[in-house]
């Protein structure tokens, strides 16, 4: 069925009886070409582009809970292309043109909102780096500019200006970023491969991978054994344990981040706004709550909910930048396991097993990558090489010393 | 989260610094190779369960722990001394 607004009229006046689910839930078959472990946001896109830019049709998403239930699920929504190592901004630039172009690709409102995201600096020597860092991304192809303290007070009044210890210099705005419906990304890229004849199989847990003399032949799961000669592992938070059952270790340390949203207010903040001198950058969702969010917890959790430490922190650091906040009641907090990279960059590559793919350590910048991240782990998939645009993502490059460490924080799991 | 120091009784996380899996204590030789090397510092086994790793009490008595606990739950089972432990080097 093709979504329009013609069609929602018509069912509108007919009662909305004429709605069909929007993908299959089909039995797994006993083999495939290709098999996705991971229904999130990643695997899902993965599966599409498959699909759609390599014509393999027989292939099956395995999802152990349902689509989309994990980080897709639980994030802050943004989507930007500010980044400035050679390595990682091509690959985001790839992933912000492909989320322009999303919703008539899919057919399916994602709900993507080129706000704009401002980065706030507060130290001349932060205003260095926003305006190095800006003039990289424009040499990259994207836009950056740079906004002063009366425009910023115009568009901004209720940001503290003054206040001595973080008093704000200026920021650096992305007009081309923004947000989106994080669960909707999901849904539309599910339906997407669904209508080419991807199999989304949920609650079918994949309980180990079947090697045989150096080659994938399958996978078996909570529902049966799949044969498949290409395996993609999109595991995010939980790559550790997907890898493991090809006895591999991954450069991976899996921690919480917490986010937060707030009961539903009048429209006040219209962008995404990040502080520069505490983790914490906001913005508002159409039902009118702040979401917001800070670092991770700074510790190995898989337990899907944070601490206080960093809950107080992310409180203090929004009330010093924004002082109007401090009476809107937060709804709900949650947190999503993020597979962290010694270096902060991912990882989308072959393994040393024939036929066995990896998609992980996404840190905390996975969402905004879910397109470029489906159709560069498809190009790798199908055709055996790495695409242009993540040529860096090598799995290798720990050892190699080949890494993108982007914010400069060293080589350990939990610093980036 | 509270952690036991076996010198300071049990304090709040905020005292303690995090630094990573217990690969950090299996410092291969100066002149193993890489993958070695690669295997300390990089590579986790990562569970889902039982972990142990290695805090700092920076709040505290500056003594660098040894801490046995759950990924899942939170739930701490033992802290201990990394200069407390059988053959540990000081």
């Amino acid at each position: 069925m093709r979504y329009s607004g013609l069609k929602v009229i018509t069912q509108g006046l007919f009662g909305n009886k004429g709605w069909k689910p929007a993908w299959r839930d089909p039995e797994p078959k006993a083999e495939y070409d290709a098999v996705i472990i991971g229904g999130g946001g990643h695997g899902l896109s993965t599966a599409y582009y498959l699909a759609k830019n390599h014509g393999l049709r027989n292939i099956a998403v395995l999802e152990k809970g349902y689509l989309g239930g994990g980080n897709v699920g639980r994030n802050t929504t943004i989507v930007r292309a500010n980044y400035f190592l050679p390595g990682n901004s091509e690959f985001y630039s790839h992933s912000l043109k492909l989320w322009e172009k999303l919703e008539t690709e899919l057919n399916y409102n994602v709900m993507h909102s080129q706000r704009g995201q401002v980065v706030l600096f507060h130290s001349d020597g932060q205003r260095d780096a926003a305006v190095r860092r800006a003039n990289a991304i424009v040499n990259q192809g994207d836009d950056a500019e740079i906004l002063d303290v009366p425009t910023l007070k115009e568009r901004f009044p209720f940001l503290d200006y003054e206040q001595t210890r973080f008093p704000i210099y200026g920021g650096m705005n992305q007009a081309r970023a923004g947000t989106a419906r994080h669960d909707a990304v999901a849904w539309g890229y599910a339906r997407g491969a669904d209508q080419m004849g991807v199999d989304l199989i949920q609650n079918c847990e994949v309980t180990g991978i079947d090697i045989e003399g150096g080659r994938v032949v399958g996978v078996q799961t909570t529902r049966g054994a799949i044969k498949a000669k290409k395996v993609g592992m999109v595991a995010a938070g939980r790559s550790g344990q997907v890898a493991a059952m090809a006895g591999m270790r991954l450069p991976v340390e899996s921690h919480i981040m917490q986010a937060y949203v707030t009961e539903g207010l009048k429209p006040c903040i219209d962008t995404v706004i990040s502080f520069g001198m505490g983790h914490f950058y906001i913005s508002q969702s159409d039902k009118g709550g702040l979401i917001f969010g800070g670092d991770i917890d700074f510790y190995a959790s898989y337990a899907a909910r944070g601490n206080l430490p960093m809950l107080e922190h992310v409180m203090e650091a929004g009330m010093t930048l924004m002082p109007m906040i401090g009476r809107a009641k937060v709804l709900r907090t949650w947190g999503g396991i993020m597979d962290m990279t010694p270096d902060g960059s991912p990882i989308i590559d072959k393994t040393h097993i024939e036929g066995l793919f990896v998609d992980a350590g996404w840190n905390y910048g996975g969402f905004k990558a879910t397109p470029a991240s489906g159709w560069c782990m498809a190009h790798l998939m199908a055709t055996g090489q790495t695409h242009e645009v993540a040529a860096k993502f090598r799995l290798d490059r720990f050892r190699t010393g080949h890494l993108l460490d982007e914010e400069g924080t060293g080589s350990q799991h939990n610093l980036h | 989260m509270r952690l036991n120091c076996p010198l300071c009784g049990p304090r709040d996380r905020r005292e303690f610094y995090y630094f990573g899996s217990e690969d950090y204590l299996n410092r291969p030789a100066p002149d193993a190779l890489e993958e070695a090397w690669d295997e300390h510092l990089h590579l986790r086994a990562n569970p889902a369960g039982i972990t142990k790793d290695l805090w700092y009490h920076e709040g505290g008595c500056s003594s660098w722990l040894l801490v046995t606990r759950s990924t899942v739950t939170h739930e701490v089972h033992s802290v201990e001394r990394v200069a407390d432990r059988n053959g540990a080097q000081s």
